[in-house]
């Protein structure tokens, strides 16, 4: 049992984390801030349930989580896309031209990446039909576990890994696209 | 494809044992690429794929480009949090700890 009087010495460090994963959750600031008030509110009346010595993040997280499909969700006009394309295993490596260049003896896709800014990056992930967006929000952006990720948004771990699979792939797509239509990306070789 | 399912540890094993080396690898290294990435293997596992990216330059080359890749999306997806969130959210806990009555004539 954890004690309500920690709650805020404990919890307020992760504020950075849950509010860069609520903007993609929402894409949009004032919904992203109201959704981490709620979801600290949540988390401070219900932290008596939290076991001590867990793991206080992924808690946090889950209850963001379950706050957003709840109560944002529900808000959105539009229904939500469920599937993506599915896309070949190294797919933008492939497209930056790959193995020639690194024949070439200089990894240009590394240079790519590093022109990437950050609204690129924010976009093709917020590009993301919302279950694969938040696998791959967990995984990549805040390096949770399978099994974590799993008890966060109350899937099966295989539904977890294949969300990813996917989710990493059409995230790959996005970002090429996203970046070529900005003028960041060469046209690529293939 | 059967090996999502369940155990991320449980189908992949005999097909890694049973490789031979040899450039067939290629594929089933990239496959496992991301269980790798995310260090959901086995160390058993871990030092067989090791193995075939010391030995094989172009699977290197990929997976530090996915490696990398994730490094960029990670560090790209940061906000800065706006000072009046964190006094928000500081105040609300505030006002749910106060002694029972005070913050019902606001909720009225």
């Amino acid at each position: 049992m954890a004690n309500r009087a920690d709650f805020a010495e404990l919890a307020m460090e992760f504020l950075p984390a849950l509010y860069s994963a609520a903007m993609r959750m929402t894409r949009n600031p004032a919904d992203a801030e109201d959704l981490v008030q709620e979801t600290y509110l949540k988390a401070y009346r219900a932290f008596g349930t939290f076991q001590e010595g867990t793991n206080l993040k992924a808690w946090l997280y889950r209850i963001l989580t379950n706050t957003y499909i709840n109560a944002y969700r529900a808000r959105q006009r539009h229904p939500e896309v469920t599937d993506v394309e599915d896309v070949e295993e190294l797919y933008m490596y492939r497209r930056l031209g790959g193995l020639e260049a690194a024949a070439a003896g200089r990894s240009a896709e590394d240079e790519v990446l590093e022109r990437l800014t950050d609204d690129t990056v924010k976009a093709a992930v917020e590009s993301l039909p919302e279950q694969f967006r938040i696998a791959v929000l967990l995984a990549d952006v805040e390096g949770f576990s399978y099994k974590e990720i799993a008890e966060i948004t109350d899937v099966p771990i295989g539904t977890v890994m294949s969300r990813l699979h996917r989710g990493r792939r059409a995230l790959q797509k996005a970002l090429l696209e996203y970046g070529q239509e900005r003028g960041l990306v060469g046209a690529g070789g293939r | 494809m059967s090996s999502y399912e369940g155990d991320p540890m449980a189908n992949d094993e005999a097909v890694l044992d049973e490789m031979p080396a040899g450039e067939d690898d290629c594929g089933e290294v990239v496959r496992r690429l991301y269980h790798f990435l995310d260090g959901e293997l086995t160390d058993e596992r871990r030092s067989m794929i090791r193995r075939h990216l010391d030995d094989c330059g172009s699977c290197l080359e990929a997976f530090d480009f996915e490696a990398e890749l994730r490094q960029i999306v990670a560090s790209r997806c940061r906000d800065r949090v706006p000072d009046r969130l964190r006094e928000r959210v500081a105040a609300a806990i505030r006002a749910e700890q106060a002694p029972s009555g005070t913050e019902m004539v606001e909720s009225q």
